[in-house]
């Protein structure tokens, strides 16, 4: 057989049938359902008396719309103030009560993000197609698995047929080799890569992650880049298996033990790309050129260096992207040429499925330690990623530094990336946030996000505005 | 599903690059755990001067006279043209379903973003891709034609402008079959159920950790 790359095997080894026109069925191993995307699925399935093809296979969690405070939680589903969002959570539990579908709860210690929930119980396992009706769904193709998002028609699909019919994607590789300055993170990196392929880059592309800082890379670094595929237009994201993979999986409560633990590493070793095998278009870019990333305008590609300037849509020849970059300006509040660091915060978030991970959390409060929030930010908040995330957080003491520099320490959900509970921001604010997206609207009406990394939004919140975390 | 077949209809513009999916429909809206009511909230944050929240009366709202869907002209419109990388961003069918329940049966753009396009075959949509040259052009007759309505053939892979030209465009031969004939693709799937069991089984055989169960 010819050289393949990672995606090639991963493709190959789940083609159930192959079809004429090109499309092939392709049989998924893991579905994460969540409750917004799901409730339609569910009822369209009981509607024609259809019935879940592998129950087994589904894993579910309550996340976009749980409230964050502890007092709000306190009594459960229950307890959801909104009682629109009480209703889609209560839906979810129902769905999956009456089908004998695994759910963690609102008040489990295991619920969490589904992103951040997957991978860190093993539920998400290299070599696996998992599915999720969430476009972040990318982010388990660090673990070397084929992981996409699909919309609710294909969670009913999948619910039903354990399968999904798809065209396969082109290859990309996206290298990066050298070394990261320190300071310099993986949010930085997939920013850095963003900015240079724009969103729709990576539209009808698998992407592999390649090059010496990918293999130096922790797998909840990877996990973050990974996260962020979607965001340069790619539905899927993934990094060939090596031992940093199999470290991190070993031991996960899911993840298998014993003989078959050896039988599934000797099959996951061949998750990497032939040397030889032939991609579509390759990006690369230089480790030692990224600088900590900071998002200006309302698309993940409008993103800087610490030490640049806003662009000047009057030097842009193009006239959509001309009026593209006004448009954000007018929305950002920012005027051309403005400096990065002139630019003042009124809240920070921590937390989303791209950032919220024990090392993300680490990361920030390493900064944060013995400093306090600065008085012109409003509102600091930190929210880990899962139960299994806070509890962690909290036997290292980190909730503490949190608390005592000013933040918020907050119970596990999605919270203010996209802002369906209660946490968002209000018109005209500016955020320094971990999250993945800065459309117009995304945290809160009206809202201004800007994308950093965990450690570049903990010292925007001591400074007030954005600073170079490599000086500060 | 609802066929899609032949049309022709009123062509309304959404003028700029990389609509994302918060945009078609804000994620307040997303809390239904319903398929239907999101046609009035389509483009929500353009379309009206205040914010929306679900459970609002939309009739009463104010709506933003500059945003293009709110003029008479295009009033009835069944046909979006659109710049690039139309839809990206999250999963959301709800982006299709707003649309199409607002009265949308086409898009067409130089450009989608993958999941976006997906979904719309799912839901009766159909998104047609032509080069960026032609959108331009299109754009460009519509702004200077009130009434500009455009004739889609699907059966033919055509677009047909009133002053007589025709532009080819590219669909999966299956979906195209399913669009045409409202099929749901569930059951066709399921017409392949020994092939899924099969491979199943042999995947047990392979690969048991992938069936052991989670609890």
């Amino acid at each position: 057989m010819s050289a393949r790359t990672l995606y090639d095997k991963l493709w190959d080894e789940h083609v159930v049938s192959q079809r004429d026109d090109g499309s092939a069925l392709i049989y998924i191993d893991r579905h994460i359902v969540h409750e917004v995307t799901s409730p339609q699925a569910f009822e369209g399935l009981r509607l024609a008396g259809r019935k879940p093809w592998r129950v087994d296979s589904v894993l579910a969690t309550p996340d976009h719309n749980v409230p964050t405070t502890s007092n709000e939680r306190r009594s459960g589903v229950e307890g959801i103030e909104d009682p629109i969002s009480k209703i889609q959570v209560k839906t979810l539990d129902e769905n999956c009560d009456e089908l004998g579908i695994v759910e963690f709860k609102i008040n489990d210690q295991r619920q969490g993000i589904v992103h951040v929930v997957g991978p860190e119980t093993g539920a998400c396992l290299p070599g696996m197609t998992i599915v999720c009706g969430d476009s972040h769904t990318s982010t388990n193709g660090a673990l070397g698995a084929l992981s996409f998002g699909i919309g609710t028609s294909e969670v009913e699909h999948v619910l039903a047929t354990q399968c999904i019919v798809a065209k396969k994607m082109k290859n990309m590789l996206v290298q990066v080799d050298g070394e990261l300055a320190e300071g310099v993170t993986p949010k930085d990196v997939v920013l850095a890569i963003i900015g240079e392929i724009g969103t729709a880059g990576g539209t009808g592309f698998a992407i592999e992650f390649g090059g010496s800082v990918f293999r130096a890379m922790s797998m909840e670094g990877r996990l973050t880049v990974c996260n962020m595929a979607i965001e340069a237009g790619a539905r899927a994201g993934m990094v060939a298996v090596d031992q940093i993979t199999l470290d991190y999986v070993k031991d996960k409560p899911f993840a298998p033990k014993g003989e078959q633990w050896q039988q599934a590493v000797d099959h996951w070793r061949q998750f990497t790309s032939d040397e030889d095998a032939h991609f579509d278009r390759v990006v690369t870019l230089n480790a030692a050129d990224i600088e900590p990333q900071v998002s200006w305008g309302t698309s993940p590609e409008m993103v800087l260096p610490i030490t640049g300037n806003v662009p000047d849509p009057t030097r842009e020849a193009d006239p959509v992207k001309k009026q593209g970059i006004e448009r954000a300006l007018f929305y950002m509040g920012l005027s051309a040429g403005q400096a990065i660091q002139d630019i003042a915060l009124d809240r920070v978030f921590i937390g989303s499925c791209t950032n919220s991970r024990i090392e993300d959390i680490r990361a920030a409060a390493a900064v944060i330690k013995g400093r306090k929030k600065s008085e012109s930010v409003k509102e600091a908040i930190v929210v880990p990623g899962s139960g299994a995330v806070k509890a962690q957080a909290e036997s290292e003491g980190l909730d503490k530094v949190f608390t005592e520099a000013g933040f918020e320490w907050r119970e596990p959900g999605c919270s203010m990336c996209l802002a369906m509970n209660a946490d968002k921001l209000g018109e005209g604010e500016h955020c320094a946030s971990t999250s993945n997206r800065n459309f117009e609207g995304r945290q809160g009406y009206g809202g201004r996000t800007h994308l950093v990394s965990p450690a570049m939004a903990a010292a925007a919140a001591i400074a007030g505005k954005f600073v170079d975390v490599r000086k500060f | 599903m609802r066929k899609f077949t032949q049309l022709t209809g009123l062509v309304a513009p959404m003028d700029r690059a990389n609509v994302d999916t918060d945009l078609i429909i804000p994620k307040q809206f997303l809390k239904s755990i319903k398929r239907t009511g999101f046609g009035a909230n389509l483009f929500d944050e353009l379309r009206y001067l205040d914010k929306g929240e679900p459970g609002m009366d939309n009739s009463n709202r104010p709506l933003n006279p500059e945003f293009a869907l709110n003029r008479p002209r295009y009033q009835g419109a069944s046909v979006l043209l659109a710049r690039e990388n139309f839809g990206c961003g999250s999963s959301r069918e709800h982006a299709p379903w707003a649309l199409e329940e607002y009265g949308f049966r086409s898009i067409i753009a130089p450009s989608f973003a993958d999941i976006f396009f997906n979904n719309c075959f799912k839901n009766g949509v159909l998104p047609i891709v032509l080069s960026e040259q032609v959108v331009s052009r299109l754009f460009d007759e519509m702004y200077s034609e009130e009434g500009y309505q455009l004739t889609i053939d699907l059966q033919q892979q055509q677009v047909k402008t009133p002053y007589g030209d025709t532009f080819e465009f590219e669909v999966d031969a299956f979906r195209k079959h399913c669009l045409l004939n409202g099929f749901d693709d569930i059951s066709l799937t399921l017409q392949d159920e020994d092939k899924i069991k099969a491979y199943e089984e042999k995947r047990k055989q392979t690969s048991p950790w992938l069936f052991n169960a989670i609890s």
